[in-house]
Formats: structure tokens, C-alpha cells, sequence
């Protein structure tokens, strides 16, 4: 049974500067519906997201060559705050490949820096 | 040529942490310090620069791996020369 871990750290600035020169473009691209639902323009928040996505890259390992739009990996809180995990289209698509059925995620943020750990198995 | 407009627009967005005047068109932008998300910045700078999308098909890290790259996937679609 595989296992595998990812890690990764934002600078919310890199976020503002996205957000700035980009808008709702950036945001579309990056993160789906949901995710915008709950971090609305919170550059924290969307970073601590992007690294979740990032840290998720790490453990599905893609090829040179293999395409994962970010917004096929989606960082949703449930109703108890607790963050989760769903891959969809190529991003999942690799998990099944890899033999990865369960994620975990933890996300966290400070001042002007924002990191998430992902576990595969 | 393109390149020399990718090299302006990732000198800009890319946060390197070299002059992206001392890369060769081939070296590997993320070896000179471009993070993900600022592959993103670079990416969403281009698309307004040259008036394109980058397909998803597309979104690959292959693709912004370099100058070379970079140029490579906009001649893909279709950029004239500025």
C-alpha cells in the first residue's frame, strides 16, 4: 500500500499580487466554485488553499507531460471546520493510477505565509 | 520573436531568484526559483500579454519549464511575433 506525503508554503503576497493585476480571472482558473464560496478574496485563505493544491501535486507525482488543472484538486472545510480533499478529472485519474484512495489535509497560515501538508495512501 | 516578451514578463511575475537575463532560453525556470503559484502570476501575464488562453491541456509543468518552453507553447497557439 503506498504512502505519501506533500508539502508546501505560499506567500500570501503572491496571492494579493494574483488577486490584484487578475481578479476574478485568477480566481476562476485556480479554484472552483466552492472554494471561492469560502475563501471569498482572503489571500490567507486562497494560499493556504493553493499550497493544499501544491502539497496534493507532490503526492499524485505528475509527469513532465501530464496536465492537473488546479482546480482538479479541491480544499473544502466541512461543516466541523475540518478541511478535506476531492480530486476530480486527470487529478483523480492519477490517484487511481498510483493506487492513492484516501487523502488527508491539514492547512495553516501566519502573518504573511500560508502551508499545507497532504497525506496519500 | 517571443522570448524576448517572456523574458520581460517572467522577470516581472516569476520572483526568480537570479536575473532571468543569466538563463539560458533551456534552464529550468523552478531551478532559478520560480514557485508554484508564481508559475501562475507568469501564466495569467502572459494570457493578458498575448491575448490567449492556455487550454488545460496545457497546464502542464513542462510548459513553463522554461524561456523555450514558454515560446513553444505560445507559437502552439498560434502567437505572432510581436
Amino acid at each position: 500500500m503506498p504512502l505519501r506525503v506533500g508539502i508546501d508554503l505560499v506567500k500570501a503576497a503572491t496571492v494579493r499580487e494574483a488577486l490584484a493585476e487578475h481578479g476574478d480571472r485568477y480566481l476562476r482558473r485556480v479554484y472552483t466554485e466552492a472554494e471561492i464560496v469560502q475563501c471569498g478574496d482572503d489571500p490567507l485563505r486562497l494560499a493556504a488553499r493553493f499550497a493544499a493544491k501544491e502539497a496534493a501535486m507532490k503526492v499524485l507525482r505528475p509527469g513532465a507531460d501530464d496536465a492537473v488543472p488546479w482546480a482538479a484538486i479541491e480544499v473544502l472545510r466541512d461543516a466541523h471546520g475540518v478541511p478535506g480533499l476531492t480530486l476530480h478529472g486527470p487529478a483523480a485519474a492519477l490517484a487511481r493510477s498510483a493506487g492513492l484512495s484516501d487523502f488527508a489535509v491539514s492547512l495553516t497560515h501566519e502573518d504573511e505565509y500560508a502551508a499545507a501538508v497532504v497525506v496519500g495512501t | 520573436m517571443p522570448s524576448a516578451a517572456v523574458r520581460d514578463i517572467v522577470k516581472e511575475h516569476g520572483r526568480l531568484a537570479v536575473d532571468v537575463e543569466s538563463l539560458s532560453d533551456d534552464d529550468s525556470l523552478y531551478e532559478a526559483g520560480m514557485t508554484s503559484h508564481a508559475s501562475v502570476n507568469v501564466m495569467l501575464a502572459l494570457e493578458d500579454a498575448f491575448d490567449v488562453e492556455f487550454p488545460d491541456e496545457m497546464l502542464k509543468r513542462s510548459v513553463f519549464e522554461s524561456v523555450a518552453s514558454i515560446s513553444s507553447a505560445l507559437a502552439q497557439l498560434d502567437v505572432k511575433a510581436a
